[in-house]
């Protein structure tokens, strides 16, 4: 059978995903660049003291707060924060704790004391518990925590103590840079059209179809439902969603719940696979970008 | 001297340089989506693609964690079809390893190693095509690709290989004549394999310290001081090449979206 419709274009030719903006560029520094001659600064992330001059060491844009001052990239590692809700996958079993991949720059601690384990709230854990802990949380599993604690050398803490966290099961895992995702007081999100998203701030979303939570009993714990049939539309649905939210880290617009259902309503007008191609992905970053810009004026 | 002048009696070169001018830098960060930083850099015919992974947990084996820095991994390879004889490459052969560990010293220099304990660091470097001064090719290529990944530098590191070619026999200008050798700047493969003495530094630009300084066939130390001026000239103009695209870059990849957020 002839596959239909394939798009084939030179490297010069290529789509390139920006999508214009209004407000003027900002100042960029560059390695080695000096920021100012070294008076009274607070050194930061991105800067360091050369001498009598304070330079950046990454480039990117330059903020301040008061003596404060530091050097945003474009794009790093995730940087943990308290609070910050992540999707990770489990890369090792220790004693009384699992190792996760967080996308940085250390792998995250998940001890088995800070987790809700199995038949109640309040219980011991047990020599027992940490025999059973691969029958949790094996390698590779994909799990949904919060940070709980960051350490000095940057690694972080996690727990799972609320239903919502856990174990993950049937779904689709994207990645994209850690700065694209919006900070927003909720980062779990049903969807109207009928999918699930965890926005994790270190750059993970979890795309997964919605879970009746009454029925069920929530996503959270560490049971897996991998019987669950899940149906043809649903997975439209989700890898619709998938393509979209592709769409937008390629133009590097940032990611939460309206800028993602705006995109998911702009891009009815392909089908699924055709937002694979550049233009298209392109197209639906604009249109949600201008809707963006539209509601922000009134 | 075999065959052919390296300089002409005009102070041209055989691909019609002179001998300050660096072949044609093209170049392009974040060239694919799954690293961490990754670019792709042509130094005239020669081109190079690099990728960097990290700051990550070690993977494989603990014991090479080391508690008060970044571990810096580099890998050199060359495609099978990156000289005029196609064969095949592979990695661990005693050529590439020896790069893979200049880079490795050369990228611990430049990189604040300090900031990262117990992690590491990838560097791959994969010649695509070679035409003369691979080495600073990939430098400058990984280079790139660090401030690509957000990874901290000192300053950018460049490198330049020159070569030390004997003056041309009749010369339009006798002064040149008695100054010897001239030193030509960002070398190709035919002047590299010509039998003159090569010598590859690099260096970190802005402030001209040196990294790495290599030197092939027999070089009078009277000679040293003016190959090294030349080189390290060579590093702060390839630097400048290098910002332009970074700046660039960054003023199309929309990072005001990201500044704004």
């Amino acid at each position: 059978m002839m596959a239909e419709n394939v798009c084939i274009n030179v490297a010069y030719q290529r789509t390139t995903f920006t999508v214009p903006i209004s407000q003027p560029t900002p100042r960029i520094y560059t390695p080695g660049e000096v920021i100012s001659p070294h008076a009274g600064f607070i050194v930061s992330h991105g800067t360091y003291i050369d001498g009598d001059y304070l330079k950046a060491s990454v480039a990117g844009v330059k903020e301040q707060v008061d003596k404060l001052v530091y050097v945003r990239p474009l794009k790093n590692r995730y940087n943990g924060e308290i609070g910050d809700v992540v999707v990770g996958r489990v890369t090792e079993v220790q004693q009384k704790r699992w190792k996760v991949d967080t996308n940085s720059r250390l792998d995250s601690n998940l001890l088995i004391s800070s987790m809700n384990l199995p038949g109640g709230e309040l219980r011991r854990r047990s020599v027992e518990d940490e025999k059973m802990m691969r029958k949790f949380l094996q390698e590779g599993d994909l799990i949904s925590a919060e940070v709980q604690n960051v350490f000095d050398d940057g690694s972080l803490s996690l727990h799972t103590r609320s239903l919502k966290y856990g174990k993950l099961s049937q779904g689709i895992l994207l990645t994209v840079f850690p700065s694209l995702i919006r900070r927003r007081k909720n980062h779990f999100h049903d969807l109207h059209c009928g999918a699930s998203i965890i926005l994790g701030n270190n750059g993970f979303i979890w795309i997964s179809p919605t879970i009746n939570t009454e029925v069920e009993g929530g996503a959270g714990g560490f049971t897996q439902n991998l019987d669950k049939e899940v149906s043809m539309e649903e997975r439209e649905v989700m890898a619709r969603l998938r393509n979209c939210i592709l769409a937008l880290a390629a133009s590097k617009m940032s990611l939460y719940d309206t800028s993602i259902v705006y995109a998911f309503e702009e891009s009815q007008k392909y089908k699924v696979s055709e937002l694979l191609d550049a233009e298209n992905m392109l197209d639906v970053a604009l249109m949600t970008y201008h809707r963006l810009e539209s509601q922000e004026e009134t | 001297m075999a065959g052919f002048d390296l300089l002409s009696d005009q102070g041209l070169r055989l691909d019609g340089r002179r001998s300050n001018e660096l072949r044609k830098i093209q170049c392009k960060l974040g060239v694919f989506s799954q690293p961490d930083g990754s670019s792709y850099l042509e130094q005239g015919n020669t081109k190079v693609l690099a990728a960097v992974y990290g700051p990550h947990e070690i993977r494989g084996s603990r014991a090479k964690r080391l508690l008060d820095q970044v571990l810096v991994n580099c890998q050199y390879s060359m495609a099978t079809f990156s000289t005029g004889e196609r064969k095949r490459r592979p990695r661990g052969d005693r050529k590439s390893q020896e790069m893979s560990s200049h880079l490795r010293q050369t990228f611990e220099a430049a990189i604040k190693t300090e900031l990262y304990p117990r992690s590491q660091i990838d560097i791959f470097v994969e010649v695509l095509q070679a035409d003369g001064g691979n080495y600073s090719a990939c430098v400058n290529a990984a280079t790139l690709a660090l401030v690509d990944a957000g990874i901290p530098l000192h300053e950018y590191v460049t490198s330049c290989t020159t070569v030390l070619a004997p003056p041309p026999a009749t010369s339009w200008d006798d002064e040149k004549l008695e100054e010897g050798e001239i030193a030509l700047v960002d070398a190709s493969h035919r002047e590299e394999t010509s039998g003159s003495p090569t010598l590859t530094v690099a260096a970190l630009a802005d402030s001209g310290r040196l990294v790495l300084c290599q030197v092939g066939q027999r070089l009078h130390l009277d000679r040293m001081n003016r190959a090294l001026e030349r080189a390290l000239q060579g590093c702060k103009d390839v630097r400048d090449v290098l910002d332009e695209a970074v700046r660039d870059h960054l003023a199309n990849c929309g990072i005001s979206e990201a500044a704004s957020s």
